[in-house]
C-alpha cells in the first residue's frame, strides 16, 4: 500500500481527485456539444433585438431570474398551465441562460403575448395594482431610467462571437434602437418574446 | 421542425458515453475487490497485519471493512446496472423499458384527456344560457376564470384601470354569449387613435362635450364647440348621440363607466389623456391557451357575472 505518496501530496492527490470526478462530467455534459438537440436552434427562433436584448440586461440586473424560472418541465401540472415544455433548442442563442432555478413567482418560459403591454406596465410599476396578493416588489424606476444604447453594440458583438447570428446592419443601428426608450420598454419588449418560437398550447407540440 | 426531444447521438459520442459509464462502474467494483480483506484474525505470532499508517505512534488495523457496509456498494453497483437496462443511461440505449421524459408526459396527458374531455364534451353541448345555471360547471370554469383571467380582470371579475369590470352590464363588444365567447376566442384591440393633431383648444372643447355626454360639463360653452368636432371626428365609432359602437369596441360615452379614469384622476383628466394619446386596450386571445371547450366554460361564468340571481 502506498497510501502516504498520495497522502502527503496535496497537490498530486487534487489532480487525482479531478480525474475521478471528471468522468461524470465528462459522460454527462460534453457529449451535448455536440448533440444537434442542444446545438441546433429550433425552427423560426432569432437573435434578441437590440431593444429585447436591453431588456434581458435588466431582467438579469434587476434579479428577475430569482424568482422566475424560464424552464418548463414536461409534466402535464406545468404544460397546463405554462404551455409546450422547454425545449434545449429555444435557448441555443442564449449567453447566458436565464433558466432559473426557484420560482417564488411562476415561471415566465412563454409569457411572451399572454398578457398585454398595458398589463405589464401596470404590473411592474406596481404589481398590487392589478394583482392584489402579489408579493412581487415594484419596479417604478425602470419607468423612468431611459436607455443610452452606449454599449448595446458591443454585447451585440460579444454575442456574435459566441455563435448568435446577428447581422453587422443590426448592430450598426443598435445604438440609435434602443437610445431614448425607458428601461420598462425594454422590458416589456424582452418579456413578450418569450417561448413565443414553439406553439404555445399544452395540447398541439 | 427538427426534433425537439432525443436526438441521436452519434455513434462515437454513444460509445464515449457508454465505454465511461461501464467503465466507471467496473473500475469501482474492481477496487472494492481488489482491495477486499476477509482474515481478520492474528497471525501466528499474535501480530494484527496494520495499513502502515501511523499518527503520534498509533497504528492503524487493516480490517476489513464492515460487512453491511460492502455488501451496500455491492447493491449499489448492482442497482446502477439495472437501472441502465431498464431507463435510458447508455448512450442511444434507450433501456428495455422503452421510457423516456416525452413518453411519461404524453401519457400523463392522454390520461387526464381521457377523464376530462367527456365533461367538457357535455358541456359544450349545453348552450351558455342553460350552462351558467349547472352549479358544478360555474365552479369549473371560475377556476378556469382565475387561472386565466384573474391576473387582468381580478379575482372579482371587476377589473380595474383599464381592465374593464365584466360584473357590469355595460359591454364593450357586447355582452351576448356569442360576443363573449369570440372576445374570449381571438382577443380584442383597441383602436382609440390620438387626436393630438386637433390641437389644443378643439381637445378641451371635446372634452367637455364628452363630458356633457353624461351631463358632467363644466364650460358649457366649450362643450357647444366641441359639439360640432365630435360630430365629425368622433361619431364614425362612437356614433352621432355618443352611444359607442359594439362592434368596433367604441364604448358609450353617455354612462357612467369609465375604464381609463386612473385612480385619483379626475374625468377631464383621463378625457384629455386618451384624446392626446389614444387607447390601445389589448386582451390577448385564449383560445390557443386554453381550447376551445374551457372558452365555452368561462364565457358562460363571465356570462353569468352579469345575469341577475339566479
Amino acid at each position: 500500500m502506498r497510501h502516504e505518496i498520495i497522502e502527503k501530496n496535496v497537490g498530486l492527490m487534487a489532480v487525482l481527485v479531478l480525474v475521478v470526478i471528471s468522468f461524470g462530467g465528462l459522460a454527462e455534459i460534453v457529449p451535448l456539444f455536440f448533440q444537434k438537440q442542444t446545438t441546433e436552434p429550433v425552427d423560426g427562433l432569432k437573435p434578441l433585438t437590440a431593444l429585447q436584448l436591453e431588456g434581458r440586461d435588466i431582467y438579469r440586473r434587476e434579479g428577475c431570474v430569482g424568482c422566475h424560472s424560464q424552464m418548463i418541465r414536461p409534466f402535464r401540472a406545468e404544460t397546463e398551465r405554462y404551455g409546450h415544455y422547454s425545449v434545449a433548442g429555444e435557448s441555443v442563442y442564449e449567453h447566458n441562460f436565464m433558466w432559473g432555478s426557484k420560482r417564488t413567482g411562476p415561471d415566465l418560459a412563454r409569457v411572451g403575448g399572454r398578457y398585454s403591454d398595458d398589463w405589464h406596465r401596470a404590473h411592474l410599476y406596481n404589481p398590487r395594482d392589478v394583482v392584489p396578493e402579489s408579493i412581487m416588489p415594484a419596479y417604478p424606476w425602470l419607468f423612468e431610467n431611459t436607455l443610452d444604447g452606449e454599449d448595446t453594440p458591443a454585447k451585440m458583438r460579444t454575442l456574435q462571437t459566441l455563435g448568435v447570428p446577428y447581422t453587422d446592419e443590426q448592430i450598426a443601428s443598435a445604438t440609435s434602437d434602443v437610445r431614448g426608450e425607458r428601461e420598462i420598454t425594454a422590458l416589456v419588449a424582452y418579456l413578450q418574446q418569450l417561448g413565443t418560437v414553439l406553439p404555445n398550447s399544452a395540447k398541439s407540440p | 421542425m427538427n426534433t425537439l426531444w432525443g436526438d441521436a447521438l452519434s455513434g462515437f459520442w454513444s460509445a464515449w458515453i457508454i465505454v465511461i459509464t461501464l467503465g466507471t462502474i467496473g473500475f469501482a467494483f474492481w477496487l472494492l475487490w481488489a482491495n477486499r480483506k476477509t482474515d481478520k484474525r492474528p497471525d501466528a505470532d499474535g501480530t494484527v497485519e496494520t495499513t502502515g499508517h501511523t499518527a503520534d505512534g498509533i497504528a492503524e488495523y487493516d480490517n476489513p471493512l464492515p460487512r453491511w457496509w460492502f455488501q451496500l456498494y455491492v447493491a449499489t453497483v448492482i442497482f446502477s446496472l439495472g437501472y441502465l437496462v431498464l431507463y435510458p443511461g447508455l448512450g442511444n440505449f434507450a433501456g428495455v423499458l422503452g421510457w423516456s421524459q416525452e413518453g411519461q408526459w404524453e401519457k400523463e396527458v392522454a390520461q387526464a384527456e381521457q377523464r376530462f374531455t367527456p365533461i367538457f364534451e357535455k358541456y359544450q353541448e349545453i348552450p351558455v344560457p342553460e350552462l351558467i345555471k349547472d352549479a358544478e360547471a360555474m365552479q369549473i370554469a371560475e377556476r378556469i376564470f382565475l387561472n386565466n383571467c384573474a391576473i387582468c380582470h381580478g379575482s372579482n371579475a371587476k377589473g380595474g384601470y383599464g381592465f374593464p369590470n365584466l360584473t357590469d352590464t355595460d359591454w364593450l363588444y357586447g355582452g351576448e354569449p356569442e360576443h363573449i365567447v369570440a372576445t374570449i376566442e381571438n382577443g380584442r384591440n383597441g383602436l382609440m387613435p390620438s387626436w393630438q393633431q386637433l390641437g389644443a383648444d378643439n381637445i378641451e372643447n371635446l372634452t367637455q362635450h364628452v363630458l356633457s355626454l353624461s351631463g358632467q360639463a363644466e364650460d358649457a360653452e366649450r362643450a357647444d364647440k366641441g359639439g360640432a368636432v365630435f360630430g365629425s371626428v368622433c361619431a364614425a365609432c362612437h356614433s352621432p348621440d355618443g352611444t359607442g359602437n359594439q362592434a368596433l369596441g367604441a364604448p358609450n360615452l353617455t354612462d357612467e363607466t369609465w375604464l381609463y379614469q386612473a385612480p385619483g384622476q379626475s374625468l377631464a383628466d383621463s378625457i384629455r389623456q386618451t384624446l392626446r394619446n389614444g387607447r390601445n386596450g389589448h386582451m390577448p386571445a385564449q383560445a390557443a391557451y386554453i381550447g376551445e371547450e374551457r372558452v365555452h366554460l368561462v364565457a358562460a361564468y363571465v356570462y353569468s357575472l352579469s345575469q341577475p340571481a339566479q
